[in-house]
């Protein structure tokens, strides 16, 4: 009895410290471009709370979230504040470590309905758990070469009205211009496999951990289907996404078209092609579906020295429009937070986009964006599906056994 | 009643001397860092990967939440057509593919620069010794950027003869020949340096002899070099066979996580890791570590009974 009353003091004084004058120190780690998104808001951050001093802990993407992964084992050397990007944040929220936000003292299950939902869905575990808030967002969208489509005679709209349109429009944009359609056969798989789901369902296994996977799913026979007929057609230049073929190809404007997430607009202005400033624009996906295409979120780790504040730190990030705007003008993080998105900006034009509004049609396209259930065995699944449609298109595999084969493979792994 | 017996006549022996210390302790003390250093991180984690292997563990879930699972991770990696055996069958493929050109060329290269080139035998050992101490990301970029399909200086020279540019990195059957490539290029000269120092301990006396007795070129070289450079082959082997089998940095950097398209760069290390670190199945990677072991020690004993035996026979 006595010590769970020394316990408790000790734990009042604590807390009662945080809310002194004292200089506070809050570590936060994450990765480029949240970093140099974090260091615009820092000085609104510093104004308001001058006694909280934040120390960034920027490393690499692969870098930061290993390092954030071997922390959260051994309890060893965490920060207060932790990003994690969508590609990570699945398996993070199956894990132990990280504090169920909707619980007391944070209470965030009230702040949900502020964000974009399929975001939420992504950072909830399956029994439950809210374990991030979501920063920014990437919905998906369909870039393509005005210049070229025009050349070709192509119209953008009718292309991307069916994948047969857009097939039918790669081969005349091939065949006018010698632009290929697409980098790689690759994408069109990544689109198609990610698109159309079904409520409870994930890409890969859906929210009762079924592997969806196999020669009898339509999405994915479809997905494959698609991939070949444009590698048959040689529409695909073949070449992989962040190599310095596909920046040439940017510049060069040797693809017509690339399917990514809105914040590829931010890289090509900024760093992979400059100077084809007014030659994109954008569009829905084909078959007008949505899908999320990256996106990071802010998450507490149990075992953090400082939680009050970084909660505090987190909801100055997540919830106050000012913020969330800096990140979106600063480089290109589009809003999680559904007030943020209704502010004037959106209806401004993007002159590298020839003063196209995209910002109103991405913002549409995340609103329809439905939530996709993610699975801790993604990335399993994710690379013995890739390596079978290689071999589909690279040594002509009958699709339906690549098929069989993935789901054979991938149900041995996922335990 | 018994006499008391008086202790002792002499003084008593002082309970800590610097001497003593000297003697009996100092030594210890100064090759415990060795030991210290060794049981953190040598032994401890040898034998937390043992304990992980029969483990089901996500790092996410903090040490202490592991599952035993017995002999589950085991079976999964040996399961037929499991990546395990895919991932290991381009290992050995690659290692071979690697291996094998490495000595071929290793070793008639160190004896022409024995025999021929005296006076400039340190300076050609240092230019091909360099490979072996540049930084292997290093090395692996600039290949990757020779590699390139449409901006690469090999397809640039290769369509400069009029033939069509080959997709090293793009196609799952170059993608072997293209690591391979890299690994050779980078091992080649370590290869040369070791024969070239076996080639220094044979004495002079025997080829002198061998002169005078008529021999060859040829005949010194498959008579004499050969048979007095078994060890130093055998250790230039074994050093290929295990560094070949734990292949990571060239095929990682070259082709990425997933090992390139279809998978055919993907080697045993690579999909270690990539289970560990991205799919956080860290008793399962131990596991295949393990696995992986086993078949490196099979391989160094194969090459241990061909040496011994071929030894036997001389």
């Amino acid at each position: 009895m006595k010590k769970i009353a020394t316990f408790a003091l000790i734990t009042a004084l604590l807390a009662g410290t945080a809310h002194a004058q004292d200089k506070v120190t809050l570590t936060v780690a994450a990765f480029p471009s949240l970093d140099s998104a974090i260091k615009a808001i820092l000085p609104a951050w510093n104004k308001k709370y001058p006694n909280v001093t934040i120390k960034l802990q920027a490393q690499e993407f692969a870098d930061h979230h290993n390092a954030m992964t071997t922390a959260l084992a051994t309890g060893q050397g965490l920060p207060d504040v932790m990003a994690v990007e969508v590609g990570y944040v699945g398996k993070f929220a199956e894990g132990r470590g990280l504090e169920d936000l909707s619980k007391t003292p944070y209470n965030a299950a009230a702040y949900k309905k502020l964000f974009t939902p399929f975001t939420v869905a992504q950072a909830t575990s399956s029994d439950g758990r809210f374990i991030a808030m979501p920063t920014d967002i990437g919905p998906g969208t369909f870039f393509y070469r005005k210049d070229v489509l025009d050349k070709a005679g192509v119209k953008p709209e009718a292309m991307m009205k069916s994948w047969d349109d857009y097939i039918a429009a790669g081969k005349t944009i091939k065949a006018k211009t010698g632009a290929y359609l697409i980098n790689t056969a690759q994408s069109v798989y990544g689109v198609v496999s990610r698109t159309n789901l079904k409520p409870g369902e994930g890409i890969y296994f859906d929210s009762k951990n079924t592997l969806l996977v196999g020669p009898d799913n339509a999405r994915f026979l479809r997905a494959f289907t698609l991939s070949k007929q444009v590698r048959d057609a040689g529409l695909d230049a073949k070449i992989g996404e962040w190599s310095n073929e596909w920046y040439d190809a940017f510049k060069k404007g040797t693809v017509a078209t690339q399917f990514s997430g809105a914040w590829l607009q931010g890289a090509l202005q900024n760093w992979m092609a400059p100077d084809t400033k007014g030659l994109w624009r954008v569009q829905n996906l084909p078959e007008n579906s949505f899908a999320s295409w990256g996106g990071s979120f802010y998450a507490i780790p149990s075992a953090a020295k400082n939680k009050q504040w970084a909660w505090e730190f987190i909801k100055f990030m997540t919830l106050d429009k000012g913020s969330q705007l800096t990140a979106f003008t600063d480089n290109g993080a589009f809003p999680a937070l559904l007030t943020a998105q209704n502010d004037t900006v959106f209806n401004q034009v993007v002159p590298f986009l020839g003063g196209q509004k995209a910002r109103l049609l991405w913002r549409d396209a995340a609103r329809k964006t439905q939530p996709i259930d993610v699975n801790k065995y993604d990335s399993v699944a994710d690379q013995i599906v890739n390596t079978e449609l290689t071999n589909v298109l690279e040594q002509g595999k009958d699709i339906k056994q690549a098929l069989a084969d993935a789901r054979a493979q991938i149900l041995r792994r996922a335990r | 009643m018994q006499k008391r017996v008086p202790l002792t006549t002499s003084p008593p022996r002082p309970r800590w001397s610097y001497a003593r210390f000297q003697q009996h302790f100092a030594p210890y003390i100064f090759t415990s860092p060795f030991f210290i250093l060794f049981l953190i991180f040598g032994l401890f984690p040898l034998g937390f990967s043992l304990f992980l292997a029969f483990h089901l563990w996500s790092p996410l879930d903090g040490l202490g939440n592991w599952q035993y699972v017995g002999w589950e991770n085991f079976q999964l990696a040996l399961g037929a057509r499991d990546q395990f055996w895919a991932a290991l069958k381009n290992t050995v493929f690659i290692g071979l593919l690697a291996g094998v050109p490495q000595h071929l060329v290793a070793l008639p290269l160190a004896f022409v620069i024995h025999q021929s080139l005296r006076r400039w035998q340190g300076a050609v050992s240092t230019v091909l010794f360099l490979p072996y101490i540049t930084n292997a990301v290093a090395i692996t970029i600039v290949f990757g950027m020779l590699y390139s399909e449409r901006l690469g200086l090999l397809n640039y020279l290769i369509s400069g003869l009029g033939l069509d540019p080959v997709r090293w990195l793009g196609n799952p059957s170059m993608v072997p020949y293209s690591v391979a490539m890299v690994v050779f290029w980078r091992y080649v000269g370590w290869n040369v340096v070791l024969y070239l120092s076996g080639l220094q301990a044979i004495s002079e006396d025997v080829y002198e002899a061998a002169t005078v007795d008529g021999a060859s070129s040829w005949q010194k070289f498959f008579y004499i070099t050969l048979p007095l450079l078994r060890p130093m082959m055998f250790y230039a082997f074994t050093l290929t066979i295990v560094g070949n089998m734990q292949l990571f940095e060239e095929p990682y950097i070259l082709l990425g996580q997933s090992g390139g398209s279809g998978g055919a760069g993907l080697t045993s290390a690579t999909h270690i890791f990539n289970v560990a670190f991205r799919d956080l199945d860290m008793g399962y990677a131990s596991a295949m570590s393990w696995l992986l072991f086993l078949a490196i020690f099979v391989l160094s004993m194969v090459n241990n009974y061909l040496f011994s035996r071929g030894g036997g026979r001389s």
